[in-house]
C-alpha cells in the first residue's frame, strides 16, 4: 500500500456525500476530535474523515470507493476498545457502526435475535428478558459496547466457562468485505458446509471485513443464581480451590479471584462487605434449576472450607447477590480512585501457574517501582493486572508499557496468550513477535489477503510487520537476560 | 503413542517438490465422507501420529496428537469423572480426534454443549508449504491472531493437515434420565423447542419413527425434580438410544439409500419430501433417506434458513456439500491458496473447485 493517499479528504468527502446526509461525512477537525481514540486512550491519531453511514448499501458503497482509492478503513462500534483497535489511520476514514442501533427481529421459540452491529450488548439481554431469555456474554463494557465490537473482539465475560464467548453465541453475520460485496457468513443453523469463515471473523479485529447485521443465540434465563464467597489468606489456596470446584465436577457459572490490593480498593468503593484481611478472594456463582443452585453450592461451601477458606458466605437475596458482583464490578474504577491512571492488562495464564506468575508480578512491580492491582477471571485463566501510575510524571507512562510488556512475556512463557478478549489492536502488536513465529505471522498476512487483497481495512493493528518483529525479539531476549542477571546478583 | 510430525513435514516437502497430492488420512472410518478421493494422489497417513500429549483435569484441558483416537481419549477422560461433551461420533474403533475436527462432527448434545469446533483451543497445523505452524493454545480465551483454529472445523483437510489439537473437556453429567413420547412430526419441532426454552437441564431432543426423545442430565436433583415436572415415559437404559444416535447405529441410518443431512432452524417447517426422517438436535439437525437432486433440495434447506449436504451414498464425483456463493466462494479458494499454494492436501475432496 502506498504512503500517501491517490485520492484528497475533500474529494473522497464529495463522493461520499453524493449518497450520505452531508451532516454525517465529517471532516472538520472539531467534530472528528471524539473519534481519535477508542478506550485506550493513551494511542490517539485523527483520521482524513468519519462517515456514518446507516445502510449496507452505504457501507458497500464507500467499500467500493475505499478498495479503488486504497485508502484505509477503521471501522467503529461504541469506542469501548482496549488494545486501540479502532484508533483512526491518519490518512484513512472512520466507518463508525452508531446508526446501525436496531434491533430488527427477536424470534423467542428459536432463542434468537437479529440485530444491527450498533446495537449495545446489555440492550440486548434488557429487551429479551420479557421472554425469559438473555444474551450470553457479558463483557465488563456491557452497558456501552455494542455487539459489532463484540464480534471484532470475541468478546467474554465474567460468564465464559460456563456460556462461552461471543464465537460460541452467534448463528451468522452479514458483512461487508473490503471489494464491497455483501456476504453472510453462517445462516440459522448450528454449522455450515465449508471452511468456518464465521470463526474466523470472530476477533478478527476489523481486518476482514466490515460487519451489518449479527444473528445471536439467546439463552434460557436460569430459575436462581448464588453466590458464594470465599477469602483464602493465599493466592496459591485460592487457586488451588478453583482447581478443587472443577474437581467436583461443578462448573460455576462465573468464578473470579480479586488480590489483596483489589480486595481493599474494591471494599472501600463499594462496601461490599469482603474479608479486608483476606490476600485472595474467590466469588463464585452458581446458576441453574433451584434444586441444581441448592446441591452445587452446598458442595461449593464444603470445597472451599476444606481448601482452607478463612471466611465463607453464600447470598441470600438477590440484593446481596448484586453487592458481592459490584465489588467485583466496579474492581477497574475503584483501582482508579486510588491512583491517577492505571493500565489493564489482559494476558491469559494455565491456571496451574497463577501463583508463580502473581509472585513474578510482585518482584517486577518492585523492579519498575509501579504498583499492580489483579482481578482474575480464575475459570478461564484470563488475568487483568492493573498497573497503577500517573501519565503526568515524566516517563511514568512509558515505565508502565514496560511493565505490561513484561507481563506478556511471562504469560506467553508459561504457555499462555498475551490477550484473552481485549485484542491485539496497536497496543500488543509488538508482542505478536513473542507469542507466534515469522511463518505464523506470515499466515496471518496471508489470511488477511484472502479478504482484503488491496489491505484496507484496519491497516498497521494485529499482526505485525515482520521487519519490526525480529528486532523486537532480540531486543527482549537481551532485556530477558539482563533480568536474569540482575535477579542472580540480586 | 508416536510423535511422526518431523516425518510427516519430510513426506510434505518431498511432495511440494515432486508435485505430487495428498490425501489426509486417519483412521480412515471417514472415508465415505466429502466427495471421492483422488485416486492419483499419495497418502499422509496421520494414523500413528498419536498420544496425548497433555491432560490437566483440573484445568478442563487436554492436547492430544491428531491421529489419537477418540476411543484412547474418551478413555483417560473416563478415569477422572471427565467427556467429550460434544459427543463425537465413531464410525469405527478407528475414529481419530484430528478427523472429527476436519469434518466438524458433534453428537445430540451439540445445542447445549457446544460442537468439537466450539471446544478447540489450538491446533498444530503442517501446511502446504511444509511449515508446522501453532495457532491457539491452551487457554480458554485467546484472541491473538485470527482463529486459525476453528478455521479447520469442517475445511476437510483442504487447508493443511492438523498435527495436534487442544481441546476444553467437561465433567460427565452426574445422572442423565431420557423421556419419551408419541408425536407426530408437524407438532414436534414446536415441542422441542419450547422445552429448549425453559431453564431446564435439557441436554438432547431428538424425533424418529413418531416418537421423541428428550434427555435430561446434569445435578442429580435438578434431573430428577424436572422429569417428575415434565410429560413422557422414562427410558429405561436412554443412553443405548443416545448411543444409537451418536455413532449412526440406530436403524435409521441402516442400508445404502443416500444419505442426506439438513442443518437448518431449529424451527423450520420441515421440507416437504417424502419418506424417512430423523430429527435431532431440537431441530437443527434433520436427516433424511432417499434418491434426490442436490439443487431441488439446496432450494428447500435455504427456505428452511441452512443448507444440505450428501453425508453418505449417491453420487460421490458431483458436489456433496451446499454451494456457496460467489464471494465465500472466491475467499475460500483465495484462502485454500494462503494455507497450501500447490494444492497438495486433499484435491476436490470439499468442492470441486478447492
Amino acid at each position: 500500500m502506498n504512503s500517501k493517499p491517490k485520492i484528497s479528504a475533500a474529494e473522497l468527502a464529495e463522493q461520499f456525500r453524493a449518497f450520505i446526509d452531508p451532516d454525517f461525512v465529517i471532516t472538520d477537525d472539531e467534530t472528528m476530535k471524539p473519534y481519535e481514540c477508542d478506550g485506550m486512550s493513551m494511542y490517539c491519531e485523527m483520521p482524513m474523515l468519519v462517515v456514518l453511514p446507516e445502510t449496507a448499501e452505504q457501507v458497500q458503497r464507500v467499500m467500493r470507493i475505499c478498495n479503488e482509492h486504497e485508502v484505509p478503513v477503521v471501522a467503529r462500534g461504541a469506542g469501548t476498545g482496549l488494545s486501540a483497535g479502532a484508533m483512526p489511520h491518519k490518512e484513512g476514514v472512520v466507518l463508525s457502526l452508531a446508526k446501525f442501533n436496531r434491533i430488527l427481529d427477536i424470534d423467542p421459540l428459536a432463542r434468537t435475535a437479529l440485530l444491527q452491529p450498533g446495537v449495545r450488548n446489555l440492550a440486548i439481554s434488557e429487551e429479551v428478558a420479557q421472554y425469559g431469555l438473555y444474551y450470553g456474554p457479558d463483557p465488563s463494557s456491557q452497558i456501552a459496547c455494542t455487539i459489532g465490537g463484540n464480534v471484532a473482539e470475541n468478546s467474554g465475560g465474567v460468564h465464559c466457562l460456563k456460556y462461552g464467548l461471543t464465537v460460541h453465541n452467534i448463528l451468522s453475520v452479514e458483512m461487508i468485505t473490503a471489494e464491497g460485496d455483501r456476504v453472510t457468513v453462517g445462516n440459522d443453523a448450528l454449522d455450515a458446509c465449508g471452511m468456518d469463515l464465521l470463526a474466523l471473523m470472530t476477533g478478527s479485529e476489523g481486518l476482514l471485513g466490515i460487519v451489518t447485521k449479527v444473528k445471536v443465540k439467546l439463552l434460557p434465563k436460569p430459575e436462581i443464581a448464588q453466590v458464594v464467597m470465599a477469602g483464602f489468606d493465599s493466592v496459591q489456596k485460592a487457586g488451588d480451590a478453583v482447581g478443587g470446584i472443577i474437581s467436583h465436577g461443578i462448573i460455576p457459572g462465573g468464578l473470579e479471584m480479586m488480590d489483596g490490593h483489589a480486595i481493599i480498593a474494591a471494599d472501600d468503593f463499594a462496601q461490599a462487605g469482603y474479608p479486608r484481611e483476606a490476600k485472595a478472594l474467590l466469588l463464585c456463582e452458581v446458576d441453574g434449576t433451584e434444586e441444581e443452585v441448592n446441591e452445587h453450592i452446598e458442595q461449593a461451601e464444603n470445597v472451599f472450607r476444606k481448601l482452607g477458606a478463612t471466611s465463607v458466605k453464600t447470598s441470600q437475596s438477590e440484593e446481596e447477590r448484586a453487592l458481592l458482583w459490584k465489588g467485583r464490578k466496579s474492581a477497574f474504577p475503584a483501582v482508579g480512585r486510588i491512583s491517577p491512571d492505571y493500565y489493564c492488562m489482559d494476558g491469559t495464564i494455565p491456571r496451574r501457574h497463577l501463583a508463580h506468575v502473581l509472585l513474578e508480578m510482585e518482584r517486577m512491580s518492585e523492579e519498575f517501582g509501579l504498583r499492580v492491582a489483579n482481578v482474575f477471571h480464575a475459570g478461564d485463566g484470563n488475568l487483568h493486572p492493573l498497573i497503577l501510575f500517573d501519565a503526568n510524571v515524566p516517563g511514568e507512562f512509558e515505565r508502565t508499557e514496560a511493565f505490561g510488556g513484561s507481563i506478556l512475556n511471562l504469560c506467553v512463557e508459561v504457555g499462555g496468550c498475551i490477550t484473552g478478549e481485549h485484542g491485539v489492536g496497536v497496543e500488543k502488536i509488538r508482542q505478536m513477535a513473542i507469542q507466534f513465529n515469522d511463518e505464523e505471522l506470515q499466515q496471518f498476512h496471508d489470511v488477511k489477503a484472502a479478504f482484503d487483497p488491496a489491505g484496507i481495512l484496519n491497516p498497521g493493528k494485529g499482526v505485525p510487520a515482520l521487519r519490526f518483529c525480529q528486532e523486537y525479539r532480540s531486543l527482549e531476549h537481551k532485556q530477558h537476560k539482563h533480568d536474569t542477571v540482575d535477579a542472580a546478583h540480586g | 503413542m508416536a510423535d511422526l510430525s518431523q516425518k510427516l513435514q519430510e513426506q510434505v516437502l518431498q511432495a511440494r517438490k515432486t508435485g505430487q497430492k495428498l490425501n489426509i488420512e486417519g483412521g480412515g472410518t471417514k472415508a465415505f465422507m466429502g466427495r471421492a478421493a483422488d485416486a492419483d494422489a499419495g497418502s499422509l497417513n496421520m494414523g500413528e501420529h498419536t498420544g496425548i500429549v497433555e491432560y490437566h483435569p483440573v484445568e478442563l484441558i487436554l492436547t492430544a496428537r491428531a491421529g489419537t483416537t477418540l476411543a484412547e481419549i474418551e478413555a483417560t477422560l473416563a478415569e477422572e469423572g471427565q467427556c467429550l461433551h460434544f459427543e463425537p461420533p465413531r464410525f469405527g474403533d478407528g475414529s481419530t480426534l484430528g478427523g472429527t475436527l476436519a469434518c466438524n462432527l458433534s453428537g445430540p448434545a451439540r445445542p447445549w454443549s457446544g460442537s468439537v469446533r466450539d471446544q478447540v483451543l489450538g491446533i498444530r497445523l503442517l501446511n502446504g508449504k511444509g511449515e508446522h505452524l501453532r495457532f491457539g493454545g491452551q487457554v480458554m480465551k485467546n484472541v491473538a491472531g485470527y482463529d486459525t483454529s476453528r478455521l479447520q472445523a469442517g475445511a476437510m483437510g483442504t487447508l493443511g493437515a492438523i498435527t495436534e489439537i487442544s481441546l476444553k473437556v467437561m465433567p460427565k453429567p452426574a445422572m442423565s434420565v431420557t423421556l419419551v413420547q408419541d408425536m407426530a412430526m408437524d407438532e414436534v419441532i414446536h415441542y422441542m423447542n419450547s422445552r429448549a426454552k425453559e431453564p431446564k437441564p435439557i441436554t438432547s431432543a431428538a424425533w424418529v419413527d413418531g416418537k421423541v426423545y428428550l434427555r435430561l442430565a446434569g445435578a442429580k436433583s435438578a434431573v430428577e425434580a424436572t422429569a417428575g415436572k415434565w410429560s413422557g415415559e422414562v427410558v429405561e437404559q436412554g443412553d443405548q438410544f443416545w448411543q444409537q444416535l451418536q455413532h449412526m447405529q440406530h436403524d435409521f441410518f441402516a442400508g445404502d439409500e443416500p444419505l442426506w443431512r439438513f442443518s437448518v432452524g431449529s424451527t423450520a417447517k420441515n421440507p416437504d419430501l417424502d419418506g424417512p426422517w430423523l430429527i435431532d438436535w431440537a431441530g437443527s439437525q434433520r436427516w433424511y433417506r432417499g434418491e434426490a437432486d442436490i439443487a431441488q433440495l439446496e432450494t428447500m434447506a435455504q427456505r428452511a434458513g441452512g443448507q444440505v449436504s450428501l453425508f453418505r451414498g449417491g453420487d460421490r464425483t458431483d458436489e456433496v456439500m451446499h454451494h456457496q456463493p460467489r464471494a465465500l466462494k472466491e475467499i475460500q479458494q483465495r484462502l485454500k491458496k494462503s494455507f497450501d499454494p500447490d494444492g497438495i492436501f486433499n484435491p476436490g475432496r470439499l468442492y470441486s473447485w478447492l
